[in-house]
């Protein structure tokens, strides 16, 4: 039995055969409509979450399975103190299958570690999100046909940003391809995914400040959210969140063929206006997010 | 000169940091232990100015190596049999290290779940790096 807590959990043959699956799925839908009959998801989310939590019920649904489970901490027995060990095992006993999204870093893997079933992280607080990740390599390859050879600006917030140092560590994996780092100080990567990630694999890199000076190298723009949850102190987030705006002027800039994408939701970080502009992704992700869930789910349950 | 007399069985921690025996002391749990420890701090050594030894009067096999290997892989074990030194044993960076450290990041599931081990893993041997097994927050002895 497999369960996914990290994008690197696998390797990048096992990433292709999985897009693979979701390209499939794309293409013949009605092949895989009842590929889950009988199966149950259960989506556990101690964290508030619409897009990724309604994208793995979508999923499952779209497989012929279905799904139960909860959407906030507080309908939870986490709210009278039970610990995710011990919820776990009383999910194990009603799903086949379970995605979870907790708050604290690292509690799918305690999940994972007391499952009889396959545990998905969905998020655990700012530490990582494997299943955006994958959202982000599929749509990539999608519309660019190819993982290598490219330069991708990470914009915003690359210091909580889970997003970030997932994609970041899935990437490197990949021939030529280089990182421009646009955030405010306080706000820049990690440490350990400078030094760990970054230098040790010789990966070429760059933090700047300023993304107007950066635009015209980007052959794909990933824009982050400053997120209020992951500040202990309002002051900071204030001052930080509207650092970034991509607007139309700043889209001039840029290549014709460059992308955007967001993991969403967005809150002003991208101008409305933007969202007209073809070069616009991030909605078309959704979707791709959609499909390669579908072919993870199908994955770890052995029915690929 | 001050003189502590020989162990018939058990084992002596020589070359160790000057003051860090009685951390050493408490992180080996030599305290939870029925058996005759001998403290000698500040002594002199040609090669490090001063040292500290810890002589322990019990069986090795009740030594946790691995906790001694991550406090300081360089400490000397010498084991002790009918008064005599019958081996040196050599110290390792330990793989993994169970509740010796706990994780300090407030967003890792063991700040609130108690009963979870507190794990750490050695990530990069030649910086002495140990993360978190669940949050992957770096604790560096460098």
């Amino acid at each position: 039995m497999r369960h996914l807590m990290s994008p690197m959990d696998f390797s990048v043959e096992e990433l292709d055969r999985l897009m693979d699956l979701a390209d499939r799925i794309m293409k013949n839908p009605a092949d895989y409509a009842h590929k889950c009959d009988g199966r149950i998801l259960a989506t556990c989310f101690y964290e508030p979450s619409t897009r990724t939590r309604l994208s793995f019920e979508s999923a499952m649904l779209r497989l012929g399975g279905q799904v139960l489970g909860f959407a906030t901490a507080d309908s939870s027995s986490a709210a009278k103190g039970e610990s995710v060990s011990d919820t776990i095992r009383i999910i194990s006993s009603y799903a086949d299958i379970c995605a979870m999204r907790h708050p604290k870093e690292g509690a799918p893997m305690v999940a994972a570690s007391k499952s009889w079933i396959p545990v998905i992280n969905a998020g655990d607080g700012g530490h990582q999100h494997p299943t955006q990740t994958l959202t982000d390599l599929m749509t990539i390859r999608s519309l660019k046909g190819s993982l290598s050879n490219m330069t991708i600006g990470l914009c915003g917030d690359l210091k909580f940003g889970r997003t970030v140092h997932s994609l970041i560590n899935a990437l490197c994996r990949y021939e030529n391809v280089s990182f421009i780092f646009i955030s405010p100080p306080e706000l820049r990567i990690p440490d350990y995914i400078r030094e760990d990630v970054l230098i040790k694999n010789n990966i070429d890199f760059k933090e700047v400040i300023k993304l107007d000076d950066v635009m015209p190298e980007l052959d794909i723009l990933y824009m982050t959210r400053v997120q209020r949850e992951r500040f202990f102190n309002e002051e900071d987030y204030v001052r930080l969140k509207d650092f970034y705006i991509l607007n139309k002027e700043k889209m001039a800039l840029a290549k014709k063929e460059m992308m955007v994408l967001h993991p969403l939701p967005r809150v002003n970080e991208i101008s409305v206006e933007v969202d007209e502009d073809e070069r616009a992704m991030y909605f078309k992700q959704v979707r791709y997010g959609m499909f390669i869930r579908m072919a993870l789910i199908l994955t770890l349950l052995e029915l690929a | 000169m001050l003189n502590v007399g020989k162990i018939e069985e058990g084992f002596v921690l020589d070359h160790m940091n000057a003051g860090e025996s009685l951390r050493i002391y408490h992180d080996l749990k030599l305290d939870e232990l029925d058996c005759t420890v001998a403290m000698i701090m500040n002594a002199k050594s040609e090669k490090m100015g001063k040292k500290d030894i810890l002589k322990v009067e019990c069986p090795i096999d009740m030594l946790d190596l691995d906790v001694l290997g991550f406090i300081d892989h360089k400490i000397t074990v010498n084991v002790i049999k009918d008064g005599e030194i019958v081996e040196k044993k050599r110290l390792h960076l330990p793989k993994e290290i169970k509740n010796v450290i706990k994780c300090k990041n407030p967003r890792c599931i063991t700040s609130i779940e108690q009963e979870l081990d507190h794990i750490f893993v050695l990530t990069d041997p030649e910086t002495e790096t140990y993360r978190c097994k669940y949050c992957e927050e770096t604790y560096s002895r460098l």
